[in-house]
């Protein structure tokens, strides 16, 4: 099996998808507003790449800086140009024309995306060591952008990685259809700086949330109170630049943005709002705080969710509770005291 | 902050109050003789309970507290790293300390103390609570039953020579004592179960700041919020009496403004309105022995002896019935959020041990918090009322053998000097001659008059002496909301355009302020107006289905301002120190109960 439908995975099937595509999988099947896509397998990634792995790195040393990127490079034109077998070709071009049908477009743009086995993993921060190739139309171009996401195993930042912590026993791609995105963001369902369940932050800014992943610009940031639900506080972002479709209708570029919509607040209330309500949906569903990334559509002002993956940074440092009883809890808040340090 | 505040010894006298010293108590004035150990303490005004320069004898409502906060922290419950309050008086005014234990192994000491005796408590607490009201019950009737005798030319012969009853003199002598005796008693049982009730809610606080940093203490407080308490019920009947007005069709007699002997007289004209009176009579007790104060200054009379404030408070509640107002507090709509609320903080907890704790310690709160606004009924306003009048019956004898030109001046006097007093009448009622009593108090209340006319004027500095490095006893925060933020913003003299407090109870609104110094004047206050006020007594309920926002000088979170504003659901910045100096009545004003600032935005 070479390539599957996201509304046909769930997260048993990560062995196979990796995480980011289990989970868009998982959270179709959940109901939640999810671009359709497919993931490309595991198993294509192997027919393809896997049998040459260990020949293609041999001589690289992750820990030797200076000579990693160059090697990398050259492991990836490799892996970019090796033959894929028809079957594995012809799952990819299919999956893309029944996307296609789906979504009733001759050649709807597509994101090829990266989809490591250890990528989502809630113990490894390893997100943003593949690539995302954007705004892909027509099944040789989709094709194309999933041979590059494949090359991307070869990173310097993911050999290294991978070096330092083993795992990514494989690689997934998922594609997905794009969303124009007028504004599109990264949601975390706690506070970041204070680690906070009870909060919810949320960075915007005009165009593709690649800007703002990426860190090309400063994004406006808001922080919600779940239980007040409403918005604590915002902070207008910069927002120099946005990242939209190219005016070829293939592939993206930067444009600036005019200092009018700079000036403001890229979010209306009500979004905000939809926003962290559906933030807050995906927590519950998976059960721990969550690192969602988003988009609102530029022509129905529809808010898709294009990735969920649990937060890592707080969520481990919590160690189980201890029984305390009441009395001793009272002893230990005394003992504290109204700790008013200058 | 390391520079501090002004030594208690550097503040100057005002004008027109030298010699305020005599009034007090001598142990409780600063003295040079200890001056370095005393000037290295951080004093703060407790303008939260004492809002106004202290009459000699209202010193007493300080100095019985601080008896029994003592005893319950520092000797009884063993707390391990505080013992009580000291207090001075500065210029008339209260200024606090918190004694704290510092050395590590009598910290230990003192815990294992304290665990079994506090869990003691917590495991029996409705049962102590029983036995608690039991015993303020019957310190109440004695109160109420204790006879403050004259002074007669002749003794009655059957009472002195049949009942064998001890003389007058003796008798009044043995009432003061009796009164003051049920007074502290009753402040005892003040303090025994509420600092229990405030270390449950503290520790629940702690717990909550712990998982939840960003949660404030109003989202706290609206965890626990919507109980339903004594503190309430007052106010429940002006509003049945409100509503019975209507009823009886009698309301046109209460219009806006009009004294209330003027409503009583035009009532007793009709049968109808008769009916009204006597309605009346049947709810006033025990509820009408509500202070128009906080129960801590003898002029904040009782409902039942002023009745200005119930009267202006019926005839709000008589026009907004008539305008098809909703007086029941929004109670059930309260507890649907309270607990929501509650369940999304339980569910956002990382785990199961979590939520048992949140869970037990939430139970606990809301079981043992109640107490914390219920107790004020029975002890600062039925208590104290009743005490306050027996001394004004005392006030009433010394006035009678010459002493004084009303029984008010007796307030003049501090508790020891009533004693001397009692000592000089009493002798000279039985010794026949004129006491010297008549010639050396009146010269000295008309002073001491003059003089709390002068420091009422006076503006105390928030605190004084030296800041520590921290400081342990939880409820200097909590409920006087001493914090570091807090200090710095004293220490700079509130800088700064903006007027800044506590985030009391959440909301934004802007509107017209009607600054009120006093209770008494509460019936100015219009509907929608902002009201800006030193410090929100429980007596002040009355006007709030009037307001649209509460600001006030002094009150932390637990202050009654902010618990009623947040069961009305209204914005309210507490603690902001200078908010009645800074606005005036008819400023527009922006509330901001959620980041607690309040702003002037015009004249």
């Amino acid at each position: 099996m070479f390539a599957v439908p996201f509304r046909a995975l769930d997260l048993a099937d990560v062995a196979l998808v990796g995480g980011k595509s289990a989970h868009l999988g998982d959270l179709i099947q959940a109901g939640f507003p999810v671009p359709s896509g497919f993931a490309v397998t595991t198993q294509a990634f192997d027919a393809v790449v896997a049998e040459r792995v260990d020949e293609l790195v041999a001589g690289i040393d992750p820990e030797d800086v200076a000579e990693l990127e160059a090697k990398a490079e050259h492991v990836r034109a490799v892996v970019e140009e090796l033959a894929v077998p028809d079957e594995v070709a012809e799952a990819i071009r299919d999956g893309y024309e029944r996307l296609a049908a789906e979504l009733g477009a001759e050649e709807p743009a597509v994101a090829a995306r990266s989809s490591a086995v250890a990528e989502d993993a809630a113990d490894a921060s390893f997100a943003g060591m593949q690539s995302t190739f954007l705004w892909l139309r027509g099944a040789d171009e989709a094709l194309a952008g999933v041979r590059r996401c494949w090359a991307s195993y070869f990173n310097a930042e993911a050999l290294a990685y991978r070096a330092r912590h083993g795992g990514a026993a494989g690689m997934s791609v998922a594609v997905q259809a794009m969303v124009d995105a007028r504004v599109a963001g990264v949601m975390f369902t706690l506070n970041p700086v204070t680690g906070d369940r009870s909060s919810l932050a949320i960075d915007a800014s005009y165009g593709l949330g690649v800007t703002v992943v990426g860190g090309e610009v400063t994004p406006d940031s808001y922080l919600w109170s779940k239980v007040g639900r409403e918005l604590v506080r915002s902070q207008v972002g910069t927002k120099e630049v946005e990242c939209v479709v190219d005016p070829a209708g293939r592939g993206t570029v930067l444009r600036e943005v005019p200092d009018e919509l700079r000036a403001r607040l890229c979010l209306e209330p009500g979004e905000v709002a939809r926003l962290a309500e559906l933030g807050r949906e995906v927590e519950r569903h998976y059960g721990s705080p969550q690192d969602v990334e988003w988009a609102i559509d530029r022509a129905t002002g529809e808010t898709y969710l294009l990735q969920a993956r649990p937060e890592t940074v707080w969520t481990p440092k919590r160690a189980a509770a201890e029984t305390v009883s009441a009395t001793d809890r009272i002893a230990a808040m005394y003992l504290r005291g109204g700790r008013i340090t200058l | 902050m390391s520079d501090g505040f002004l030594s208690p010894f550097e503040v100057e006298t005002p004008a027109g109050a030298d010699g305020w010293e005599e009034m007090y108590p001598y142990y409780l004035l600063f003295d040079p003789a200890r001056r370095e150990s005393e000037e290295n303490r951080f004093w703060f005004y407790n303008g939260m309970h004492f809002p106004e320069p202290m009459p000699a004898f209202d010193m007493i409502t300080a100095e019985s507290c601080y008896l029994s906060i003592g005893l319950y922290q520092g000797r009884v419950f063993s707390i391990p790293n505080v013992l009580g309050i000291e207090h001075r008086v500065v210029n008339g005014y209260v200024y606090i300390t918190s004694n704290e234990v510092s050395d590590e192994a009598e910290i230990a000491k003192r815990l294992e103390t304290f665990l079994p005796r506090i869990g003691f408590y917590y495991e029996n607490w409705d049962t102590l609570v029983a036995r608690w009201q039991a015993e303020v019950d019957a310190r109440i009737e004695r109160l109420t039953a204790l006879e403050v005798p004259r002074l007669p030319a002749l003794e009655d012969e059957q009472e002195l020579i049949h009942d064998h009853k001890l003389g007058s003199n003796y008798r009044l002598m043995a009432a003061y004592d009796e009164a003051l005796h049920l007074y502290n008693e009753l402040n005892q049982l003040h303090f025994e179960l509420l600092l229990l009730a405030y270390g449950a809610y503290l520790t629940f606080f702690q717990f909550c700041q712990g998982a939840f940093p960003d949660m404030g203490l109003q989202q706290m407080g609206q965890m626990i919020a919507g109980y339903d308490t004594t503190m309430m019920r007052p106010d429940d009947e002006l509003k049945a009496a409100a509503a019975k007005a209507l009823e009886l069709g009698v309301d046109t007699a209460f219009a806006d403004g009009r004294a209330h002997e003027d409503v009583l007289a035009e009532l007793r004209s009709s049968a109808a309105g008769r009916a009204w009176i006597d309605d009346l009579e049947t709810r006033k007790h025990p509820w009408f022995f509500m202070s128009t104060g906080d129960g801590f200054y003898h002029h904040h009379r009782a409902w039942a002896d002023d009745l200005r404030l119930p009267f202006a408070a019926i005839t709000g509640y008589v026009a907004q019935l008539r305008d098809g107002v909703e007086l029941d507090r929004p109670k059930e709509q309260l507890l649907a959020e309270r607990e929501r609320i509650a369940a999304e903080y339980r569910e956002l907890l990382p785990g199961d041990a979590e939520r048992a704790q949140f869970d037990e310690m939430l139970g606990l709160c809301r079981h043992v918090f109640p107490h914390a606004e219920s107790h004020k009924f029975f002890i600062e306003h039925w208590g104290t009322s009743l005490f306050f009048n027996k001394i004004r019956e005392v006030g009433a004898t010394l006035a009678e053998q010459g002493f004084f030109e009303s029984a008010e001046d007796v307030f003049l006097l501090n508790i020891h000097e009533v004693h001397e007093a009692l000592s000089d009448a009493g002798l000279a009622w039985a010794g026949g001659a004129p006491a010297r009593g008549t010639v050396y108090w009146p010269p000295r209340v008309a002073r001491r008059k003059e003089i709390l006319a002068a420091l009422a004027d006076w503006t105390p500095p928030p605190a004084l002496g030296v800041v520590p490095e921290v400081i342990n006893d939880p409820t200097v925060q909590l409920l006087w909301g001493v914090t570091a933020d807090r200090l710095r913003s004293w220490a700079s003299g509130g800088a700064g355009g903006g007027i800044d407090g506590y985030a009391a109870s959440p909301g934004v609104v802007e509107g017209v302020a009607r600054v009120v110094r006093d209770v008494n004047e509460i019936a100015s206050v219009q509907q929608g107006e902002v009201l800006v006020c030193p410090v929100t007594a429980p007596s002040w309920a009355p006007v709030f289905p009037k307001i649209s926002a509460a600001v006030s000088d002094i009150g932390g979170m637990m202050s009654h301002a902010a618990i009623i504003a947040r069961e009305y659901g209204m914005p309210a910045v507490v603690g902001t120190g200078h908010a009645t100096k800074r606005i005036k009545t008819g400023d527009r004003v922006r509330v901001d109960g959620d980041a607690g600032t309040v702003t002037i935005l015009e004249d």
